[in-house]
């Protein structure tokens, strides 16, 4: 399977986060899951929530929320767990709820305008725009950080 | 058909055949006159070339051939052996492991150039009075244009060949094979047709190239040029017996106006080739260096953690079960639990025996180091080895080479005393360094042992304190194990070292941290005068170990076992503040006390009177963990927590409970 950033096909899924609609590259998806049981992993950074047992694996989960500095989200039955693969690094991204895949079509795609104040606008590599709704799409490797150094607390 | 399985095939063959031949150069050394050795050298330099060429690599091709002209040379009693020509044939060695490893890590042989070897080994050749020899110092790669080769694209290799085929009255022909097009396994039929020819003809260039034809990356046909004295019919005739080919065409080279196009050569290769055969297997009759290796079987690193991961599974499930065992008190359950122990037991040592290398592959290298080591600082050293037959984990063997490469260097560099020191002792003039490996229950033990003039204590305790490690005071109170200890902190090491071979204490601190890393310890005993001794403990495995499982607050959490001494109860009102350290007075020793809820981030309640402590050690290093609770001791998968989480402190991995949790391994090394 090609898990680069770029699809030729233009397929997303699309999640909710704080009532604002993202989109993840849906090459870069394994699986969504429903939110189990988290392990907590002492000093790492704020937004890890922990790791899970991933059918005998285990995966690291990150607060979206938390990681963009908006709200913690609340687990409540619509939340899940989208488990993504970046850079051969497997991460699962905690969000408040997703249930669908789009295809944008290159027009559909517009570059990241300046949105100021939005502390979510280095994550985001372009907007869709579709059906009259905006979606974020996110840079996943700027998401979860690849290139910076994990600092030690 | 992936070109990277006969890759993986090429590199491991051409690793033992550098190891045979590494081995026999080192006795040529010693006994130059053994022709069995030469025989051996020689044969694996030809096998080498075989090889390297049908993978494509030139540039060892090129110098494993000129080898093998020198070294046919000295079996023949044309060139009388020399130190010189051993010194060049080490040199070959090492620019052969070069490209091994470049190909290791790229595929490709890489940029070193090797022509000055092959430059000096034809000046061998040129030497002898009865030969008349040409160096190739022009490039290789000029393209011939003559009226009988048209159509042909050939480099100076393949019509030196063809050149001497015709001397040799072989035939040279041009074989056009075309499978037929609703072969599956094209390559694998090409491979076929390839060992065919091989068995009597010497196949000099492929269209497409070999590694094409091996990836599949043809359209039904490909071009041989091969020599050879059978003659066009039955190779015709061969080919088409090997089923699934549409057509054979071969037509016979012209090798008539060849000649004045290629220098003179003396070599008689193609001669070798086909005579070599026939030696090999007269040669098995006669005295014949014994090969080392045994029949290996080689095993896929991933299929091994795949089977591994099986057996991961099978404890997990061992494990639910004695939960469920607990709760219903029924016979026939444990029984079941009991023979589901016994097989995960024997399965697990099944996977860790294919796991288990014998560790004389990272031993095998250090005598060709000592040799030059020693040749370098003009002190003669003997190396004893021992116990190369000791197997350990193979992961543990690719992280194992470097530290000992160092330990010996230092060892050798400042060790062992130059040849008149040791006279003026009173000890032989040849340093001993010895190198042993034996197993000891669940782990493994590498002494690396000198008899030269020990560690100097006061000499460690100055540099220390220029270094600012200790102040002067401090090193007073230094006991000498502790002294010795400091050559393992960072910031020992200098860093204004001229030399490559380290100084005692240079980068010391590196291999601690890296046999550490893989769990293992690392000891000094030293005696002033009569040498010292580095014991390095490994563990035997790395995957699945005994650990204990302990609570703090709701979170579970593994100790391994081999760190923890003991578990004792603590009184609260007994521990002491000392320096901002808490400490109690346990068996008339002071014993650091560490709060795992504080390491953790877990917000601890008041301190009950009696407190549950594990005592754990690291080395002479002991502290006493406060723990919640006790939950027992258990067998458990070590997985890694990935590289989003690597480095996280305190932590060295993560395990997969019975009841599907995961529990966190604490890293004991880190915490004291």
């Amino acid at each position: 399977m090609n898990i680069t950033e770029s699809s030729t096909d233009n397929k997303f899924v699309i999640f909710k986060l704080a009532n604002q609609y993202y989109g993840i590259d849906i090459y870069n998806v394994q699986v969504i899951e429903k939110v189990t049981n988290y392990t907590r992993v002492p000093n790492a950074e704020h937004y890890v929530k922990g790791v899970i047992n991933l059918r005998g694996e285990v995966v690291p989960v990150i607060d979206l929320g938390e990681r963009f500095g908006i709200i913690s989200s609340e687990n409540n039955n619509e939340s899940r767990i989208i488990i993504i693969k970046v850079k051969d690094i497997l991460i699962g991204l905690v969000v408040d709820s997703s249930s669908e895949v789009l295809t944008l079509d290159e027009e559909d795609i517009d570059d990241t305008p300046s949105l100021g104040e939005q502390a979510t606008e280095e994550f985001i590599k372009g907007i869709g725009k579709k059906d009259g709704r905006l979606i974020m799409l996110l840079d996943l490797e700027k998401v979860i950080g690849v290139n910076e150094t994990i600092e030690e607390i | 058909m992936d070109i990277n399985q006969y890759m993986d095939i090429f590199i491991e063959e051409a690793k033992e055949h550098l190891l045979s031949m590494n081995e026999s150069l080192l006795e040529l050394e010693k006994t130059p006159r053994d022709t069995g050795l030469l025989n051996q050298i020689f044969r694996v330099s030809h096998t080498l070339k075989g090889m390297a060429g049908t993978m494509g690599f030139s540039k060892i091709s090129n110098l494993t051939h000129e080898m093998e002209n020198v070294l046919h040379e000295v079996r023949n009693n044309k060139i009388e052996i020399s130190h010189e020509i051993i010194d060049i044939l080490f040199k070959c060695f090492d620019a052969l492991e070069e490209y091994i490893t470049n190909i290791t890590a790229t595929g490709e042989e890489g940029d070193l150039n090797s022509e000055h070897l092959v430059n000096t080994l034809n000046n061998i050749l040129n030497n002898d009075d009865s030969k008349i020899a040409v160096t190739q110092a022009e490039p290789m790669t000029k393209i011939y244009e003559d009226d009988s080769l048209k159509g042909y694209n050939f480099d100076d290799y393949v019509l030196n060949v063809l050149k001497k085929a015709k001397e040799k009255d072989l035939n040279a022909f041009e074989v056009d094979i075309t499978i037929s097009s609703d072969c599956m396994l094209k390559a694998a039929r090409a491979f076929i047709i390839f060992n065919k020819l091989e068995s009597y003809s010497q196949i000099i260039q492929s269209k497409p190239s070999v590694e094409d034809i091996e990836d599949e990356r043809f359209n039904d046909n490909f071009v041989l040029v091969l020599v050879t004295n059978e003659s066009q019919d039955s190779i015709k005739n061969d080919i088409m017996s090997i089923s699934e080919i549409d057509n054979v065409t071969i037509k016979s080279i012209n090798l008539g106006t060849i000649d004045d196009k290629v220098e003179t050569i003396e070599d008689e290769d193609i001669d070798e080739d086909i005579e070599e055969k026939v030696l090999d297997i007269k040669s098995q009759d006669k005295k014949r260096v014994s090969s080392k290796f045994g029949k290996t079987v080689r095993v896929d690193i991933d299929r091994l953690d795949n089977l591994m991961n099986l057996v991961s599974e099978l404890i997990i499930i061992k494990n639910r079960m004695e939960d469920i065992g607990e709760s219903s008190e029924k016979q026939n359950m444990n029984e079941a639990i009991e023979y589901l122990e016994r097989i995960t037991t024997s399965l697990h040592d099944a996977v860790m025996k294919v796991r288990m290398v014998p560790i004389e592959r990272v031993f095998n290298r250090f005598p060709r180091m000592v040799r030059d080591l020693s040749k370098e600082l003009g002190k003669t050293i003997n190396l004893q080895m021992s116990g190369e037959e000791t197997e350990v984990d193979r992961t543990v063997i690719d992280e194992i080479g470097d530290p000992l490469i160092h330990l010996i260097r230092n060892s050798i560099d400042h060790g062992i005393e130059n040849p008149e020191k040791r006279r003026k002792l009173g000890k032989t003039e040849t340093g001993t360094v010895k190198l042993m490996a034996y197993p000891d229950g669940q782990n493994v033990v590498i002494e690396v042992e000198d008899d030269g003039g020990g560690i100097n204590i006061e000499k460690v305790k100055q540099k220390a304190i220029k270094n600012g490690l200790i102040t002067k005071s401090q090193a007073k109170d230094l006991s000498n194990e502790e002294s010795v200890g400091l050559l393992f902190r960072a910031g020992f090491s200098t860093a204004d070292k001229v030399s490559d071979i380290s100084g005692r204490g240079v980068g010391l601190d590196v291999v601690k941290t890296k046999i550490e890393a893989i769990g293992g310890t690392v000891e000094v005993e030293t005696f002033e005068g009569k040498g010292s001794k580095f014991i390095i403990r490994l563990p035997l495995t790395l995957a699945i170990i005994q650990a204990l499982l302990i609570k703090i607050k709701d979170e579970t959490y593994a100790v391994p076992l081999s760190s923890v001494r003991e578990i004792s109860p603590i009184y609260s009102k007994e521990i002491r503040n000392v320096q901002g350290q808490e400490v109690v007075l346990y068996r008339n020793k002071t014993l650091p006390i560490i709060r795992l809820g504080n390491k953790l981030g877990i917000e601890l309640e008041k301190d009950n009177d009696e407190l549950i402590t594990v005592i754990v050690n690291k080395g002479d290093k002991e502290a006493g963990l406060i723990v919640d609770n006790l939950i027992g001791q258990q067998e458990i998968v070590i997985k890694s927590l990935g590289k989003y989480l690597s480095g996280i402190r305190y932590v060295a991995g993560a395990t997969i409970l019975g009841n599907g949790t995961i529990s966190l391994i604490l890293d004991v090394n880190s915490l004291l």
